[in-house]
């Protein structure tokens, strides 16, 4: 099918636009970084059309196109390995990036570097479809480190602002300690396996028994790619560097910050299904690791202000869902959440960079309020979102967060499913209390509301709504966070699961039948029926309760929450500093980490070592030279003088092996 | 029969003498003197073994030697006569134009 054609389009595109954008006109830059993921994503829906033609022994569907690199017995290909799963992905990551792209048009019109921002734009892209589409580890590791550096390079695309730059490198250096644990997991799989192809994998990973009764190869190997993954996807305690992660413009925010790439630690769990189910320790990591960030965040996202900033401790608190569904051995559930998630989250931030837009850079939800009126399709587009992550019928987000919670029941952890019970009501508290603060009320901004746009120009006029160009790309994802979820409507709600029958055949078939760590399971299944209906009439009425709460706070009674926060005091503080991780980090890792490279690799080693002996060498040798400088004195007799001392010394030297 | 060693010693002295004349002395005459003082130490040396092994071959040096010392004899005192013309000294110290 030529899927090689898929990231090449993007990086083409990176390629002119980095290379020869700067003299090129905006509309060129547009029409070379749109068309380019324009026509990856229409060659995305050609490829899942022929996939539909393709008979189940064809799946996977594998292209090898050489060898990337060989060293002795292993040897790596570049291929691509498309299978239900990697499908999925690939449709998300080009459709959500096309439409995202499209948004970008508007929102950056007014920024500099314009070419810049679309060739990163671009190769993101291209470092995505990599990971996604690759037939063997080391090529999605490749990927993996590009969408990082990509990462890096649009958080830091204001790079004059120190913020902005101290903020790609804290992304940057956190994500390199996780990428040092999925380089491990890669080592043991080479050394173990001699191969890190997909395919010959999983037949020899199928051999290993189930490591029930004791941790073995296999748990290790997954624990280290968990540990990748709470890099890449900002799970604890790797999550710092999202949150500050918010310093890029805000479509990248949405793109690579929210709907593709900290998905990619989800991704890479549920390709690694085979691992993690000969391994139940390590998924249990996953589930209780996931659980904990999921209601961790949540709860720091309670009490933030800064509008960005509540979506990104809400994309870290999903991220957790996506991995407790992993780890309970739910992959459809954390896949459907992850597509979900991308339309709704995706939709969030991009409805949240309108508002900015419009408030001419406003972030700090307590001056915005009452902007129902002059946003209207951004406050429409926003509704829809929120109601999809809060997680009401008939939104996208009712359907997969239901599914995780009720996988998460069936597997037998009550408590973890008591605590994502409490987090989804936590989560619509947080997203309507956004949602109220933002569009309700009074507007609490600085400017008169009916200043109208004033002679100052962008951003000093009264709040407006923002360019078609960016209001089109909400209006589609909104209509996505609506219907996205019903490709997986539950047979308790009378739908046929159909995204489940599609994917399972990627996550069950290449595990082992004889899973015994997931006991709940078959009888969960017959017995679905009306308890999977109790369940969903609890999360609703959770839901529904952190809309009514939030609407008594922020609406109705809206002075209430400045007395509960000060009723709360210290506690109130705490939690809005963000419960003073970063500081705990610093104290306790970077301080030290600091002290030691400063007085030990580098005044010790660095300037004392090793400068110290080619300082030394040189010194020496000046001040020999210097010393010996003065027999060249100029003055012949001198000389003489030295050539008698010599022919003496010689004499002497003759005498004295004569005598002896 | 004086010894051969007396020849020696006298030689290594007057040498000495020449090398000592040559470090310490101040002018370029009597630095000239000590030069001719160590060539013929050297001289010395050469006829006592020639002497006492009845080989030709010393003698034959010694004369080579006095024919290098007596152009060199002519040539040097050009030269001082020169230096003294430019520079009405005869001290080796003040004739440093060269030095750095």
């Amino acid at each position: 099918m030529h899927l090689w054609i898929i990231p090449l389009l993007p990086l083409a595109g990176a390629a002119i636009n980095g290379l020869l954008g700067k003299r090129f006109p905006k509309a060129l830059v547009n029409t070379i970084a749109l068309g380019s993921t324009g026509a990856a994503f229409a060659m995305a829906l050609w490829v899942a059309a022929q996939f539909a033609g393709l008979s189940p022994d064809q799946i996977p569907h594998i292209e090898r196109y050489f060898t990337w690199l060989s060293a002795g017995p292993f040897s790596a290909e570049y291929g691509i390995y498309l299978d239900q799963l990697s499908l999925v992905m690939l449709l998300v990551v080009t459709g959500v990036g096309f439409l995202i792209h499209v948004y970008s048009v508007g929102y950056m019109e007014h920024e500099g570097g314009y070419y810049r921002y679309f060739a990163y734009l671009n190769i993101f892209m291209f470092f995505m479809l990599t990971l996604v589409l690759a037939n063997n580890y080391l090529l999605m590791f490749v990927g993996w480190e590009g969408v990082g550096l990509a990462s890096y390079l649009l958080i830091g695309f204001w790079f004059l602002k120190k913020s902005a730059a101290d903020a790609g490198k804290k992304a940057f250096i956190t994500n390199r300690v996780g990428d040092f644990g999925f380089l491990i997991a890669l080592f043991l799989l080479i050394k173990h396996f001699g191969t890190l192809q997909y395919d010959s994998l999983w037949k020899l990973v199928s051999q290993y028994p189930v490591e029930t009764a004791g941790a073995g190869l296999l748990t290790a190997i997954g624990l280290l790619m968990l540990v990748g993954a709470t890099g890449k996807s900002a799970q604890l305690p790797l999550y710092v560097w999202l949150p500050d992660a918010m310093e890029g413009p805000t479509p990248v925010s949405a793109l690579i910050h929210a709907a593709t790439m900290v998905t990619a630690g989800v991704y890479m769990v549920a390709r690694s299904s085979p691992i993690f189910n000969h391994a139940p320790d390590a998924r249990l990591a996953v589930a209780i690791i996931g659980t904990l960030t999921a209601i961790f965040a949540a709860s720091i996202g309670i009490v933030q202000t800064d509008i960005k900033k509540v979506l990104a401790y809400s994309t870290i608190s999903q991220l957790g869902y996506m991995f407790m569904a992993c780890g309970v051995a739910d992959y459809v559930g954390g896949i459907f959440h992850l597509v979900t998630h991308a339309f709704f989250k995706g939709l969030l931030f991009l409805a949240a960079g309108s508002v900015i837009h419009g408030l001419g850079g406003e972030q700090d939800m307590r001056q915005m309020g009452g902007l129902r009126k002059y946003l209207p399709y951004t406050f429409w587009s926003m509704t829809f979102a929120t109601f999809a992550i809060a997680g009401l019928p008939p939104f996208a987000g009712f359907f997969s967060k239901d599914q995780i919670l009720f996988a998460t029941w069936s597997s037998g952890a009550h408590i973890l499913w008591l605590i994502g019970v409490i987090t989804a009501g936590m989560t619509s508290f947080y997203m309507f209390r956004l949602w109220f603060l933002t569009f309700f009320g009074e507007y609490r901004g600085p400017n008169p509301a009916n200043g109208g746009h004033g002679p100052g120009g962008h951003g000093h006029g009264a709040p407006h709504e923002s360019p078609w160009v960016m209001v089109v790309p909400l209006m589609i994802l909104a209509v996505l966070s609506l219907i996205g979820g019903w490709i997986g409507v539950p047979h308790s709600l009378g739908g046929s699961d159909r995204f489940g029958h599609f994917l399972s055949p990627v996550v069950q078939s290449a595990a082992s039948p004889e899973i015994s760590s997931t006991p709940g399971e078959n009888p969960a299944e017959q017995e679905s029926g009306s308890s999977e209906l109790t369940f969903t009439v609890i999360s609703v009425a959770v839901a529904l309760l952190g809309l009514l709460l939030a609407w008594w706070m922020y609406y109705k009674q809206p002075e209430l929450p400045d007395r509960i926060a000060k009723a709360a005091g210290g506690l109130y503080t705490f939690v809005l500093e963000k419960y003073k991780v970063d500081e705990l980090y610093g104290t306790v890792i970077i301080q030290p980490i600091i002290a030691l490279s400063a007085n030990v690799f580098w005044k010790g080693i660095d300037r004392g070592l090793i400068d110290g002996a080619a300082d030394g060498s040189a010194a020496g040798a000046q001040e020999t030279s210097d010393a010996l400088r003065h027999m060249q004195s100029g003055n012949i007799r001198s000389y003489a003088g030295w050539i008698a001392v010599g022919a003496t010394a010689v004499i002497a030297f003759m005498v004295w092996r004569g005598l002896r | 029969m004086v010894p051969l060693s007396y020849y020696l010693v006298l030689s290594a002295i007057l040498f000495a003498c020449g090398v000592a004349g040559f470090l310490v002395k101040r002018n370029i005459i009597t630095i000239f003197l000590s030069i001719e003082l160590m060539l013929n130490g050297v001289n010395l040396t050469f006829v006592a073994f020639a002497a006492q092994l009845n080989k030709l071959e010393g003698h034959i040096f010694v004369f080579f030697v006095m024919v290098v010392a007596a152009a060199e004899a002519a040539v040097g005192l050009a030269i001082i006569i020169a230096v003294f013309r430019t520079r009405e000294t005869l001290n080796v110290d003040r004739v440093n134009l060269l030095k750095l």
